[in-house]
């Protein structure tokens, strides 16, 4: 049991920080623009991919470095020749307009990589057991990608807080046209901002892909849970997308490894009454319903705290 | 949605031509689904026209969220899809306890279906307009389609659940077992849900949610929680489209965990989008090209998604009011008959845009060919030409003819920007609005 906890909790942090090197690209962008950019988990993906390709034309690590600029390039390509077009038309076009991105980037990717998996494997070099817990080996590219997740969020935090290109930024997301006035490229900054956040995501991307699967569906999938990190965090609020990726992470980590159902709890059912609503509920393991939960704590959030946990925008 | 909202003086007294052409339109378009399938006969255009009448009722009713309510819902597909499964038990349920209702009445049970779970999950959810709803839509899509996953015994798990529309009492002598009977039944519940959404545009009700759509602090201060009217409006789009679910279940028999899915969610909103959202009619024109885009494309090439992303970024960044919106623009120019000089430069224009096209698509063609067959010999036929996947000349042509193409139409396209504003200027001159 001790096993299972300590082993579901490391998986979870690091879940959850892969989770946050998505949402914070993508609050950063929210609170900046005011766009949700549907696309975000499209560009984690094209990360994965391309770090897949790069991978095996010249090595994981330059691919490390050259996937998430590539991926940066593309989201910059996309703010300044599609968002800002469309921006005129308002927040929904612009929602719209990454919603189609999301679906054109899948059906681009599945073209070029196909439908099933790529064989993007772990490096020769972290290929080995980082150490050994209660008789379980911890592959030592998981510690990899742990380090990597939180090296960004210092360096993203230390950079937003501590030096003068943050400070723009920052003000840029309050008073955008004071900065303007002050001589900065309020336009050009948007651009750069939303493509860092769509690099970060590649980042995600290129360390997530040998540990998760890498498919032209891995996007469909994790998109919506990371629209729930961020709702339940309360849009725009970094700490509130932290702690939301932290917790959604350990949740469904915690729900994958549990197999426990009320069935075990309290018993079977008495089988005479045949197959209803009750027994699915009542035989269905708390691993089964892992991929639900995140949802189930949305629903519990907007019903108890309407603006997530940190939130203070109203919109 | 910023465009052309319909104001409140609008409504005034219409005339007695006025009316008798507005409800003229609708007896034409009676008429019009009654003779189709006379016209239309085969098997293969039965079936299109009955998927097209479902997609008509299932846009309008995502319409009644997005167009008059701006409401952006990526979860529209859980009430189709509900509705879909409230039809199938009840069928079951009818045939084997022999209850005296007759197939034509089960739809409403659908739309009973939608309406039920829209009026317990709604309230919550129309809390908070814009972005937040949006994401919260997305996300109670998946929790109801992962939980349909889960619940078996009422969703059948991934084979779904069938039925038999023939078991049910008859009615004027009708069996619908034929396509022809169950289209005849899509095209009353058509033209029913259609006349009833768009009567509810024209109440009070339909009025206010236009106003909640454009500024919901005005709509607060006169005295009309917002809150409420998403909610109603929201209960009312689950019920239309829980009846247009409850058609697909009649129409294949079947219900399973795929209608409620986010790719039907998406689907619904790329129709309603691409027909255009600010008039009564765009969704039904987006419902017909996307069912029939659907249809057609997918026989005809493996990326057929692909076209459809495409053709929505380019209706989302071009032309925010859909096909709708586009047409619409060019009535006051036809009143005052200054659309005449707008025309050439239009034909000027289409080559080039044809060029241009054609460029993407065989580009797009050649990549999904070169891939799908690892780069051995493949050959596409493209608009009767054959070309091959991995000879250079192709990838040449595509290269040429998109980037040419592309240069020489944004110059055509600037001619129709001035041409349509002499136009615009002119039947602005002769008091026609433009």
């Amino acid at each position: 049991m001790l096993e299972l906890i300590v082993i579901s909790t490391l998986n979870g942090i690091l879940f959850g920080m892969l989770l946050f090197l998505l949402s914070s690209g993508l609050t950063v962008i929210f609170s900046m623009m005011g766009v949700l950019n549907f696309a975000h988990a499209s560009f984690y993906m094209l990360g994965a991919f391309f770090g897949y390709q790069l991978t095996k034309w010249i090595g994981f690590w330059p691919a490390l470095v050259l996937a998430p600029l590539l991926v940066g390039a593309v989201g910059m390509a996309v703010e300044r020749y599609g968002l800002r077009n469309t921006h005129k038309h308002g927040h929904v076009a612009e929602l719209l307009l990454t919603f189609g991105l999301a679906f054109v980037i899948e059906e681009v990717v599945s073209m070029i990589w196909g439908k099933s998996p790529v064989d993007y494997r772990v490096p020769a070099i972290l290929d080995f057991p980082a150490f050994t817990l209660f008789s379980t080996n911890y592959p030592a590219f998981k510690i990899f990608m742990l380090a990597v997740s939180v090296l960004i969020f210092v360096v993203l935090l230390i950079v937003l807080k501590r030096t003068r290109v943050g400070l723009i930024v920052q003000a840029a997301l309050t008073h955008p046209n004071m900065v303007a006035h002050l001589g900065h490229n309020v336009g050009r900054v948007f651009m750069v901002v939303f493509g860092v956040g769509c690099a970060l995501a590649g980042v995600a991307g290129v360390i997530a892909g040998p540990a998760l699967v890498t498919q032209s569906d891995m996007a469909g999938l994790l998109g919506p849970i990371l629209f729930v990190v961020i709702v339940f965090g309360g849009l725009g609020s970094l700490p509130g997308a932290f702690i939301a990726s932290l917790v959604i992470g350990l949740v469904q980590t915690f729900g994958v490894a549990l197999n426990g159902s009320l069935a075990s709890a309290f018993g079977p059912l008495d089988p005479s009454l045949g197959p209803s609503v009750l027994s699915d509920i009542w035989n269905v393991t708390i691993a089964q319903i892992a991929p639900i939960l995140p949802y189930v704590l949305l629903v519990l959030i907007l019903i108890f705290r309407p603006m997530g946990l940190m939130g203070t925008r109203e919109s | 949605m910023s465009v052309a909202a319909p104001s409140a003086s609008d409504i005034r007294p219409v005339a007695r031509s006025q009316s008798l052409k507005f409800y003229g339109i609708w007896v034409i378009v009676a008429i019009g689904l009654v003779v189709l399938p006379v016209i239309f006969s085969s098997g293969g255009s039965l079936t299109s026209f009955s998927l097209i009448g479902i997609a008509i009722i299932f846009a309008l009713s995502y319409n009644i969220l997005l167009g008059q309510t701006g409401l952006l819902s990526f979860g529209h597909a859980v009430y189709y899809g509900l509705g879909g499964f409230a039809v199938v038990h009840m069928m079951n349920a009818v045939a084997a306890h022999g209850w005296p209702l007759p197939l034509p009445f089960i739809p409403l049970v659908g739309g009973l279906g939608g309406f039920c779970f829209a009026a317990v999950i709604g309230w919550v959810m129309t809390k908070r307009a814009g972005t937040v709803f949006a994401m919260i839509s997305l996300g109670i899509g998946e929790l109801v389609a992962s939980s349909s996953l889960i619940l078996r015994s009422v969703f059948g798990g991934e084979s779904g659940i069938t039925t038999d529309r023939t078991a049910l009492p008859h009615m004027f002598g009708w069996s619908f077992g034929p396509q022809i009977q169950v289209y005849y039944l899509i095209a009353f519940w058509v033209m029913i849900a259609a006349i009833a959404m768009y009567a509810l545009t024209r109440t009070p009700f339909g009025r206010i949610c236009n106003a909640v759509r454009d500024n919901p602090e005005r709509v607060e201060f006169i005295g009309y929680d917002p809150h409420v009217v998403r909610y109603l409006s929201y209960c009312f789009a689950g019920l239309f489209a829980g009846i247009a679910g409850g058609l697909t279940a009649i129409n294949f028999e079947i219900a399973n965990s795929a209608y409620l899915g986010a790719v039907q969610s998406g689907l619904v909103l790329f129709a309603t989008f691409i027909g255009g959202t600010a008039y009564f009619f765009g969704p039904i024109l987006g419902a017909i090209l996307v069912t029939y885009l659907q249809l057609g494309l997918t026989s005809l090439t493996t990326v057929w998604q692909l076209y459809f992303g495409i053709i929505f970024i380019g209706i989302v960044m071009f032309a925010p009011g859909g096909i709708a919106g586009i047409l619409m623009m060019h009535r006051p120019l036809l009143r005052a008959g200054t659309l005449g000089t707008v025309i050439p430069s239009y034909l000027l224009a289409l080559l080039p845009t044809l060029v241009l096209v054609g460029g993407v698509i065989l580009g797009i063609e050649t990549i999904a060919h070169y891939t799908a067959s690892q780069g051995e010999g493949n050959v596409i036929n493209l608009f009767g030409i054959p070309f091959n996947a991995t000879t250079p000349s192709t990838w040449i042509i595509a290269i040429v003819t998109t980037i040419g193409g592309f240069l020489v139409a944004r110059m055509t396209w600037r001619r129709i920007v001035e041409a349509w504003d002499r136009a615009a200027r002119g039947a602005r001159d002769q008091g026609y609005l433009a």
